[in-house]
């Protein structure tokens, strides 16, 4: 069974990537409105080669909060993102699930 | 993350701690707190600590800002409780497949059944197991507001005292297999047995929701539906 279908284990994950010598940086959706796939708390890890594990929306965002992460993970720097949809632009940003969601990105040292 | 707050929060978790990361989304400081102590790169007031503490008794992450001013303070609350626990009486078949599905949607699940043929670690791979009769088992396992109980033996000298037990606790489930008529008949000794009319209204069944269910793994969907319909459906009918 893939531990990371289980909840709240995504910490977890970057913990032992991190041991493993990896560079790692943590997502997390700190607020969201409307009908956001992934609640208040949903965790993505994302390492220096792009690999995940968890996620912060229903696919939709992951790609966007991997390629932030990157800048993370090289500058240090934790990020907010915010994601939202309106209709024009809902294939520009690839938020095709609907919803608004915040998302903050840290470094994990 | 700092390293230090990751390992104390590792290691909350590991030990089934509730506690709460706070991060200072201004700053990017983090603060981990506890029930009854917080430790890290900045102080709360005494009236955050509460607000925080409220939320993880709720279960509840989000945001915290300053009512005051729209510039103030910002802080994300991230709730990390232990996993929700589900308790099933009886390592039957039905067990088999309600054990890894509710693994799955993340409880930390035991199997109780005295009989040691049934609970083996060959039927039930990786499920932690309890060989005690389910009374003393509950008494020890004691269930809390985050834990459902599931009865599935059809044996009232098994199911019975777990289902005293389970309703005299704070479990926000409580199962039992059986038909309408096996239920009936239940509800009238556990009256007998000196339960109040609301406590044996509080058993969920037959149990899970209606759904046709007729395979073991059906039938494990049901009841996992039904969980999850009295923990997060707030509006629903389970």
């Amino acid at each position: 069974m893939n531990d990371t279908l289980m909840a709240d284990n995504i910490v977890e994950q970057a913990a032992a990537w991190r041991a493993a010598g990896r560079r790692v940086a943590l997502a997390t959706v700190v607020s969201t409105w409307g009908s956001s796939p992934r609640p208040v708390g949903s965790q993505m890890a994302i390492d220096a080669d792009g690999a995940m594990a968890g996620s912060v929306s229903g696919g939709c965002i992951e790609g966007a909060v991997a390629h932030e992460a990157a800048k993370t993970m090289e500058d240090g720097e934790a990020r907010l993102l915010s994601f939202g949809v309106t209709n024009e632009m809902a294939w520009e940003v690839g938020l095709a699930c609907g919803g608004q969601v915040q998302v903050y990105v840290e470094a994990v040292e | 993350m700092k390293r230090e707050i990751l390992d104390r929060l590792l290691a909350a978790k590991a030990a089934a701690m509730p506690v709460a990361l706070v991060t200072d989304l201004n700053t990017g400081l983090q603060t981990l707190v506890y029930e009854d102590t917080a430790h890290g790169g900045f102080g709360l007031e005494a009236d955050l600590l509460d607000e925080v503490r409220r939320r993880i008794r709720q279960d509840r992450s989000g945001l915290l800002t300053d009512p005051q001013d729209e510039d103030g303070f910002r802080l994300f609350v991230h709730v990390h409780n232990p996993a929700m626990r589900l308790l099933l009486v009886g390592a039957v078949h039905i067990a088999q497949a309600l054990a890894p599905l509710a693994v799955l949607a993340g409880y930390d699940v035991t199997v109780i059944d005295p009989r040691s043929a049934f609970a083996t670690e060959a039927r039930f791979p990786g499920i932690k197991l309890n060989h005690a009769w389910p009374d003393e088992a509950l008494a020890e396992l004691k269930p809390d507001v985050r834990t459902a109980v599931v009865t599935l033996t059809h044996d009232p000298k098994l199911d019975d005292p777990a289902l005293i037990a389970a309703l005299r606790s704070p479990a926000f489930y409580v199962g039992a297999l059986g038909s309408k008529r096996t239920h009936a008949l239940r509800l009238d000794r556990l009256r007998d047995e000196g339960l109040s009319e609301a406590e044996v209204q509080h058993i969920r069944g037959p149990v899970g929701l209606s759904i046709g269910a007729v395979t073991p793994a059906e039938i494990a969907i049901s009841i996992m539906a039904q969980i999850t319909c009295v923990r997060r459906g707030e509006n629903h009918p389970c």
